[in-house]
């Protein structure tokens, strides 16, 4: 039960960076390498001003506008010197590495007695729980801590995916929407394609920073190597997003992420519970996005060819 | 209204593939005005609508739109003054954004666009309204992603929406020419509503020689990168598209006159 509790909180402080990469990927169509960099960003920044005595929130915040700042720099790469997309990222990426132990001033910064936000989650234990350490839940017993850690990821999961969903409603959201789907059509229509590229990937960071913010303080502790593969883990959760809700609507991809991703840590989890080696856990992932990406076309293919045969 | 005076691009200039698109186009069009553009492939047609609308910036030369000099304004801010369509019919929508959505979209050109509400029920309304003096039955699939209709709708469509915010300039660069015949009927007399409704000034491309005789009240012939005739007033009134086709023979045999020439010098002095 702890485990199960556990992993669902991890996988709801993911689906953030899965809303970042559903924004930049999908909603902008810009291949964004910054991502394992930002992410950490985002950890080490909040971590890195706690251990100062930041207050929490802003700390968490600081971390998020930082790693907002990196997706501007790589958007500028792009759009102002015309750097190819991917070298753009790859760039701010591997210049985040230093950064980040700039930031942290060594390679691993634990949060031990400081307040994190995860203290909310005891306040919110106390009003919800009445101060029970253990909360009987349909016939399993679990920790109120790790419940309310749970409850409190939901609040931020659901706020920002709402907060997200209306942006996409507003006419600035409908025309940052229509650069991926396109591009030539938006700037006929008078809209800044760079500029609002720019806009979309300090958003899509920002949210990637948030999430790794809340990751460094829930483990209790930041590291310069937490952000490595989250990208492919990010996209492996918006394809599998996709694949359940199958339509393209903004409101329904957002909420497919936090499927997806929810769906993909229980699978990791359930696997790892077989006995797969954690050390193959990143093969396992890109895997698993080549075949999410190679068998839809396969399986058209196949039908295109067996449709053939019935013709012929 | 539209002041083109003496415009020149040069694509991969200095390359062995170089191109001289435009080779000092000059053009002056009057306020309501309807011109058909017409000339061979690679005349430097689309060339000129793409200088005008800001797709690239021009290496000499100057255009004017509405007393405005938009000679290095880039494309987005033209967009204040230009309604597009273009001829593939998949260009000028956002094909998984719903008919609603993309008409939002064009309802705002040129205007800024803030953390305001998109698609009000009025706003939707509004929108439903001029979708149904369309004539297409399209209104109940507001809804539906537009890339799910035909190339005639969407074509349609895109027409719409250039003119949805009154433009000072329409661009149609062979809008039709994607279509199948009825469709393309369908979208001309649609083309021919919205330019009379709003006496838009229109420079229109066609390779139908019927469209560019029947259509609009001057026609612009286009050859190398230059204006080769031009013919409006009572001349374009009496234009019929067999005089057009005679036009272009001349073109031709002027044209094969040069070469046959320069080959003769060349021969005789190289
Ligand atoms: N973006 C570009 N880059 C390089 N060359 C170009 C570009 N646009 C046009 N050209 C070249 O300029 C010349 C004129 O092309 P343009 O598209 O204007 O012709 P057109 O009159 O529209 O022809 P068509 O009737 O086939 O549409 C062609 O030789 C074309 O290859
Ligand atoms: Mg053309």
């Amino acid at each position: 039960m702890t485990l199960l509790i556990g992993s669902l909180t991890i996988a709801l402080i993911l689906s953030l960076l899965a809303f970042g990469i559903l924004i930049s990927f999908r909603v902008v169509a810009f291949e964004d390498l910054t991502v394992d960099g930002s992410m950490t960003l985002g950890g080490a920044m909040a971590a890195a001003m706690i251990v100062r005595g930041t207050h929490p929130v802003v700390a968490t915040m600081c971390g998020s506008l930082s790693a907002a700042v990196a997706g501007a720099v790589t958007a500028t790469l792009h759009t102002k010197f015309g750097i190819n997309r991917l070298l753009s990222g790859i760039l701010v990426m591997t210049g985040l590495y230093s950064v980040n132990l700039r930031v942290m001033g060594k390679s691993n910064l634990p949060l031990l007695s400081q307040r994190t936000v995860m203290d909310y989650a005891d306040a919110l234990s106390k009003n919800v729980f009445h101060g029970q350490s253990i909360v009987h839940l349909a016939g399993w017993e679990a920790s109120a801590r790790d419940l309310s850690s749970l409850l409190l990821m939901l609040c931020v999961t659901t706020t920002i995916g709402g907060l997200l969903f209306v942006f996409f409603r507003t006419n600035l959201g409908l025309a940052v929407q229509a650069i991926g789907d396109n591009s030539r059509m938006i700037r006929s229509l008078g809209v800044n394609v760079e500029l609002m590229t720019t806009l979309a990937l300090f958003v899509g960071n920002g949210v990637i920073g948030l999430s790794g913010a809340l990751l460094a303080q829930y483990q209790g502790f930041a590291d310069v190597q937490m952000g490595i593969g989250m990208m492919v883990w990010g996209i492996a959760s918006v394809i599998l997003g996709e694949t359940l809700v199958g339509t393209k609507k903004i409101g329904f991809l957002i909420s497919g992420a936090v499927m997806g991703s929810i769906l993909f840590r229980l699978l990791v989890a359930i696997a790892l519970r077989w006995g797969l080696n954690p050390n193959d856990l990143k093969l396992i992932t890109s895997a698993f996005v080549f075949g999410a990406l190679v068998v839809p076309r396969f399986i058209s293919r196949g039908s295109r060819l067996v449709r053939r045969k019935q013709n012929a | 209204m539209l002041e083109i005076q003496d415009i020149r691009k040069t694509f991969f200039e200095g390359t062995p593939n170089e191109v001289q698109a435009l080779r000092g186009v000059s053009l002056s069009i009057q306020r309501g005005s309807f011109v058909c553009v017409i000339g061979t492939n690679g005349s430097g047609k689309s060339t000129l609508l793409n200088a005008v609308a800001g797709a690239f910036i021009v290496d000499s030369g100057q255009i004017e739109l509405d007393g405005t000099d938009i000679t290095h304004f880039p494309e987005h801010r033209r967009a204040k003054l230009i309604g597009r369509v273009f001829q593939d019919p998949f260009s000028g929508t956002a094909p998984s954004m719903t008919i609603a959505e993309n008409l939002a979209l064009a309802s705002r050109r040129g205007q800024s666009r803030g953390l305001t509400w998109a698609l009000t029920p009025s706003r939707r309304e509004n929108l439903r309204d001029r979708v149904a003096a369309m004539g297409l039955n399209l209104e109940d699939r507001l809804n539906n992603p537009i890339g799910t209709l035909s190339g005639g709708q969407r074509q349609s469509l895109t027409l719409l929406m250039a003119a949805l915010v009154k433009p000072s300039l329409l661009l149609l660069d062979e809008h039709t020419a994607a279509l199948d015949p009825k469709s393309a009927d369908q979208v001309i007399r649609l083309t021919q509503d919205i330019v009379s409704r709003d006496q838009l000034t229109t420079l229109m491309v066609t390779h139908s020689m019927h469209q560019a005789a029947h259509l609009g009240d001057r026609v612009v012939m286009m050859d190398k990168g230059r204006v080769a005739c031009d013919i409006s007033g009572q001349e374009k009134k009496r234009l019929r598209p067999d005089d057009l086709l005679s036009r272009f023979e001349d073109l031709r045999r002027a044209n094969q006159l040069d070469e046959s020439a320069a080959e003769m010098l060349r021969s005789q002095y190289v």
